[in-house]
């Protein structure tokens, strides 16, 4: 039975952490929160202007976080699912948007293809160095003509003889400047649907290769975006990831990894910036004390921390049943979708109750708001989450 | 395993902690006993705005009432987690009145006496609750006091061997039913915080009169305006410390917030599938209304509000079972449930139409029944007012 003190003065501040984190991961999660402060925050602004530089990618892979949850043989850390989970919450504390992308795009976008269907020259080639930071890794899904209906895609690969021919253009692609090899998806038999497809491993210093340009966007002005083309680029059959034909399976596998590991760091990077709007609600004074003793101030902060710990719960949950081997597509798409919608309008929420400074760049709370609106689109819109979700339903 | 990246059937869920297969006997024959003897009636006991007093001692006989408590005082010496699987599957039986009833019969009003009572008191009203062939109800707000507890008005004053108590409680659930009344009420010239004391009130006793008050929804649950002039109540019926009452109105709140969300959740889970049944059926414009485009995003949409206030519903709990001071969970929780079982049940009357604004469907009812939820157990305000608190503003 609660003693009368703990009755009528909850602990709030009890340390509590979720079942599927042990000690382990907290002290991951300690590490990495420090050198994200330590040595990513303090550049943050810098590298909103001039993008972050490759450097971070090796600093990283130096201190074994590029390859955490890969395994061991490949040189990564061989954890288990929730120490990605954790790096997309404690890399947030760089407080960049387009530096966590970058990473991300990196460690649980473009790597976890080519440890899943890879042969094993190809995880020699570029996971082993991918992992020391050494190399840099994109995706190329995205065209100019297709988006999250990734059945359109028209970049072509043609055999001939023992090799392919590329052609085609990809956008919106991170990494796309900076990386050495694409995880790229084509199309290689136009009529047979969506066993039409094949993903191939294609260095980006092949000829006919061109880096269009750098894209220039709303938010995550810290990760490089590239629109790409592929003229008559030839790469050999080796260079074909996984079963020819099964490329759209595969990508839609690769998604749902992808879409879990955001929803986490959408919750964390909220969490963040609710975090430091609430530092400064007990800080700054108006009409005569701090606006957060205002009910209509502390109403809006419950109801922020009331939906981004929904999420939270919502991601872990589906984190667990992920690592503990179901194929959860539904709650991963759940999940998708309400952090991000939740972190956008947490956001909102923090600039309006910073008033002017939220919306001054200083502060830091406007770029918070810019890069989080992405998640409502990338790796699927809100509006392919729902129709997903829909018809896990028979909708 | 399935092989990665290629076409796969959807995996089988795993029960999703605290819960497990131990739990998954109880759930069954709650849901049969459910499904064979309350849900058919569900109709008729709104309609007459009262569901029978038997079903407390058939509650009793099955041992639903003593889930979470010892064999000793005739329970099935199970836990919190038990209890849980109760108020998750009573939201089956499509009437939140009904629910209501018997939920704030085990879970609000015997608590208080279970926790702070003495073994006299535990033999004269525990042992009969968990039997089922007392009644039991928890009197806290007044016309005047609602979510400030602290100015309650009814007052009790010592006389010889008890007290005397006079004043008014409203909003009672069980309360013109109820054999004894858990009562809040002021021991001091001054009340507030400090002067609250709880005492177990006989029904029988004279001066007490009941009358049932109509409402939005809940219909099936019967809901007092209770007058107490000069009721006389025992020493040995005063619960708990002297002045201590506020301490035991906070103790349970936790525990009742923790069983309205889970009850939301599962309320929420039931409409919906119920919805969806009738989106796949209904037919407009040449296909099932669940194939066009916006019927299919709503009902994403709310499956996705029913997991994340699952999954946070849960977590709480889980909290709470391993002992955890959980205040701010389950506020959470209750506040995100109670909030989005309106939004859910209110959405599904919109699929429904025309039919779901007919009382024949029971979509109509869920509306009005989860509306409450916002209100009862601390109001939304005074939910965000916790949270507030909690973050030091």
């Amino acid at each position: 039975m609660a003693a009368t003190s703990a009755v009528l003065k909850p602990d709030f501040d009890q340390k509590r952490s979720h079942f599927i984190f042990t000690d382990e991961h907290e002290q991951l999660r300690e590490s990495i929160r420090n050198f994200a402060k330590k040595e990513l925050a303090p550049h943050a602004d810098e590298w909103e202007e001039t993008t972050f530089p490759d450097s971070v990618f090796t600093r990283m892979g130096e201190l074994g976080l590029l390859g955490l949850d890969k395994p061991e043989q490949y040189g990564g850390q061989g954890g288990d699912y929730y120490t990605s989970l954790v790096l997309a919450e404690e890399i947030t504390h760089a407080q960049s948007g387009g530096l966590a992308m970058g990473v991300a795009v990196h460690t649980d976008m473009a790597m976890p293809p080519i440890l899943a269907f890879g042969t094993e020259e190809q995880k020699q080639e570029w996971v082993v160095p991918a992992i020391k930071g050494e190399k840099i890794l994109c995706l190329g899904i995205t065209e100019p003509d297709a988006g999250s209906d990734v059945s359109a895609i028209k970049t072509r690969a043609v055999k001939d003889g023992d090799e392919y021919v590329i052609n085609g253009s990809k956008t919106y692609i991170t990494n796309g400047h900076r990386a050495d090899v694409i995880v790229l998806v084509t199309k290689t038999d136009a009529d047979a649907g969506y066993d039409g497809f094949t993903l191939f491993l294609v260095p980006m210093d092949s000829p006919g290769v061109i880096r269009e340009k750098k894209l220039e966007k709303l938010g995550m002005h810290a990760s490089d975006t590239a629109l790409l083309a592929f003229q008559d680029v030839r790469v050999p059959e080796t260079a074909v990831l996984g079963q020819v034909g099964k490329g759209f399976y595969h990508i839609m596998w690769e998604l749902q990894g992808e879409r879990l590991i955001g929803a986490a760091g959408c919750v964390a990077g909220a969490q963040h910036c609710m975090d430091r709007t609430l530092e400064y609600a007990l800080e700054r004074q108006a009409f005569g004390r701090k606006i957060g003793n205002f009910q209509a101030i502390r109403h809006k902060f419950a109801d922020m921390a009331t939906k981004l710990e929904a999420a939270r719960q919502l991601t872990y949950m589906t984190a667990w049943r992920f690592q503990n081997g179901e194929y959860p597509v539904r709650e991963i798409s759940m999940a998708k979708l309400f952090s991000a919608r939740v972190a956008c309008e947490v956001a909102d929420e923090c600039i309006q109750i910073h008033g002017g400074a939220g919306y001054m760049k200083e502060y830091g709370i406007e770029r918070v708001w810019r890069d989080m609106r992405l998640n409502r689109i990338g790796a699927g819109t809100d509006e392919v989450m729902l129709d997903v979700i829909g018809r896990s339903y028979g909708l | 395993m399935a092989v990665k990246g290629l076409p796969q059937e959807p995996s089988a869920r795993q029960i999703m902690p605290p819960f497990g297969e131990e739990h998954g006997e109880l759930r069954d024959s709650l849901r049969r006993f459910v499904a064979a003897e309350l849900a058919p009636h569900a109709d008729e006991w709104e309609r007459e705005r009262w569901f029978p007093d038997e079903l407390f001692p058939r509650m009793g006989e099955l041992g639903f009432f003593g889930l979470g408590k010892p064999t000793a005082i005739g329970g099935q010496g199970g836990d919190v987690l038990h209890e849980a699987v109760l108020a998750e599957e009573l939201a089956a039986c499509g009437s939140a009145g009904v629910a209501a009833g018997l939920g704030a019969h085990v879970a609000i009003a015997t608590p208080p006496v279970w926790k702070f009572g003495t073994d006299d008191q535990h033999e004269r009203y525990v042992r009969p609750s968990v039997a089922g062939t007392k009644i039991a109800a928890l009197g806290i707000t007044e016309p005047d006091a609602g979510s400030d507890v602290a100015s309650l008005r009814t007052h009790a004053k010592e006389v010889d061997g008890g007290w005397i108590i006079s004043g008014e409680k409203c909003y009672i659930t069980n309360g013109v039913r109820a054999d004894f009344v858990v009562m809040a009420v002021k021991t001091t010239a001054e009340g507030g915080h400090g002067g609250i004391s709880f005492f177990i009130v006989d029904t029988d006793q004279p001066g007490y009169s009941a009358s049932k008050l109509e409402k939005m929804g809940w219909h099936a649950s019967d809901t007092a305006l209770i007058a107490l002039d000069e009721v006389f109540v025992p020493t040995e019926n005063l619960l708990g410390g002297i002045n201590e009452g506020f301490k035991l109105i906070m103790a349970n709140f936790q525990w009742e917030r923790l069983m309205m969300a889970l009850g939301s959740v599962a309320a929420m889970q039931l409409i919906f599938d119920k919805t969806l049944l009738y989106a796949a059926e209904r037919q407009a414009f040449g296909r099932p209304i669940g194939n066009f485009q916006a019927i299919r995003h709503k009902f994403a949409d709310m499956a996705t509000t029913i997991e994340a206030g699952r999954a946070l519903t849960y977590h709480a709990l889980r909290l709470f079972y391993d002992g955890h001071d959980a205040t701010r969970e389950v506020t959470m929780a209750k506040l995100k449930t109670q909030r989005d079982c309106f939004e859910v049940a209110d959405q599904c009357l919109q699929i429904h139409g025309g039919a779901g604004y007919m009382v024949e469907y029971g979509i109509e009812r869920a509306v009005r029944d989860a509306r409450l939820g916002p209100i009862g157990g601390g109001t939304d305000e005074v939910m965000a007012e916790i949270l507030g608190r909690s973050m030091g503003l």
